[in-house]
């Protein structure tokens, strides 16, 4: 039942969910892309969509996934917006729920022995992984949905991205004047 | 053992929901973003917490997984007014964002942008710019975790195995376990010495 499978996959990536947003898309892509649920691009869509809106990541795709998910459900059972309604809240309670309780009640004890080896040893060790994480995120949307299919749309693609880089890494220019001006250029170029 | 005993408890719960709302809907991006503007209005506006307290409680938050700015909401609610604060600091946060995204689920559907060209070629022209707003963090959390020459292999093999699709190493649960685990081991049995850290803040990923 997609509910449920929805919940666990949100479940999964609320408890294993360290190092933020962007290293969290990595077990997005991984829970609901790869199993077909939503498209590359409606998932690369989705991210574009959260950096321009307020909240966080996390809230935000679990919000979308929930409700484009069921409502495009093969079965079409769930066709209708409530369904829909109902698979975004059970997806953001979902991805908020484990580390709801973590830090209600494991969040302390970390807290108070971060000084200790075993603390400090599994950070160092998750940290080399979250980095990885992230690029392979990266990787995973440098596809043919977001960059194109045929050359003058693929070498378009990457002038944008390439400026874009250069503006977030070198300029103070905030990510969503990037995507606002990505936006008006695509608009003109394709 | 707090100020804020002596509030109005009813009225409290609505302001802290209303606080972490009005944070919710008015920060972009999440994270890092957020963080110094509930400090601003937890500690300088409301004075619910003093600037230490609210650095011991952003520790705990980062050293949960999660969404960071849902963890520290939950830990101040936590702080103010046990559980029941905890859950509305924790609803306001997600309301906002939450009904945001669902209006443009509701009404930007993928058949939305595809059947118009003016869309199609404005998401053309966003994906690419998206797909490089994800490669600028690899970077600066490569420099923030101190990733060397000699530690650089294992992000890279980590990128490379989940980009591969195959089944089981393709999955990040796996890494995420590994990570811990390793560092846990060879921590504890002196293999590699850590730099002690005096707060430990800087210690949890970012």
């Amino acid at each position: 039942m997609i509910f449920l499978r929805l919940i666990w996959s949100y479940l999964k990536i609320g408890l294993f969910g360290f190092g933020g947003g962007y290293a969290m898309l990595a077990l997005i892509e991984n829970e609901i892309v790869t199993p077909g649920w939503i498209t590359e691009r409606m998932f690369t869509d989705i991210v574009a969509i959260s950096q321009m809106t307020p909240g966080p990541i996390g809230i935000n795709s679990a919000t979308y996934i929930g409700y484009v998910a069921v409502t495009n459900d093969p079965s079409g059972m769930f066709a209708s917006p409530i369904w829909g309604i109902l698979g975004s809240v059970l997806c953001t309670l979902a991805v908020v729920l484990p580390p709801f309780l973590l830090v209600l009640y494991a969040g302390h004890y970390v807290a108070r022995h971060h000084d200790s080896a075993a603390i400090r040893g599994i950070f160092a060790g998750l940290r080399p992984v979250v980095v990885g994480l992230i690029a392979s995120a990266a990787l995973l949307l440098m596809n043919k949905a977001n960059f194109g299919e045929t050359s003058p749309d693929i070498l378009k693609s990457i002038g944008i991205a390439g400026a874009s880089l250069c503006a977030v890494m070198f300029t103070k220019i905030h990510p969503i004047w990037v995507i606002v001006a990505a936006g008006a250029l695509g608009f003109l170029i394709f | 053992m707090m100020k804020s005993e002596s509030k109005a408890k009813g009225s409290q719960l609505r302001t802290l929901f209303g606080t972490f709302f009005k944070i919710g809907a008015f920060t972009f991006g999440g994270g890092w973003a957020m963080i110094s503007i509930i400090e601003r209005e937890i500690v300088d506006k409301h004075h619910w917490l003093d600037k230490r307290d609210f650095l011991d409680l952003l520790a705990v938050a980062q050293s949960m997984p999660g969404i960071l700015a849902v963890n520290i909401s939950v830990v101040v609610g936590d702080k103010l007014r046990g559980l029941r604060g905890s859950i509305a600091a924790a609803l306001g946060t997600i309301m906002p964002s939450f009904l945001i995204i669902l209006a443009i689920a509701m009404f930007l559907t993928p058949e939305t942008i595809t059947s118009n060209p003016v869309l199609t070629a404005i998401f053309k022209g966003i994906r690419p710019a998206v797909v490089a707003l994800i490669v600028a963090p690899v970077i600066s959390s490569a420099k923030a975790s101190g990733i060397g020459w000699k530690t650089c292999w294992i992000p890279a093999v980590v990128a490379l195995l989940i980009w591969s699709k195959l089944p089981v190493v393709s999955n990040p649960i796996l890494y995420i376990t590994l990570g811990g685990l390793c560092g846990w081991y060879l921590t504890t049995r002196g293999i590699i010495a850590l730099e002690s850290s005096k707060s430990g803040k800087e210690d949890a990923s970012k």
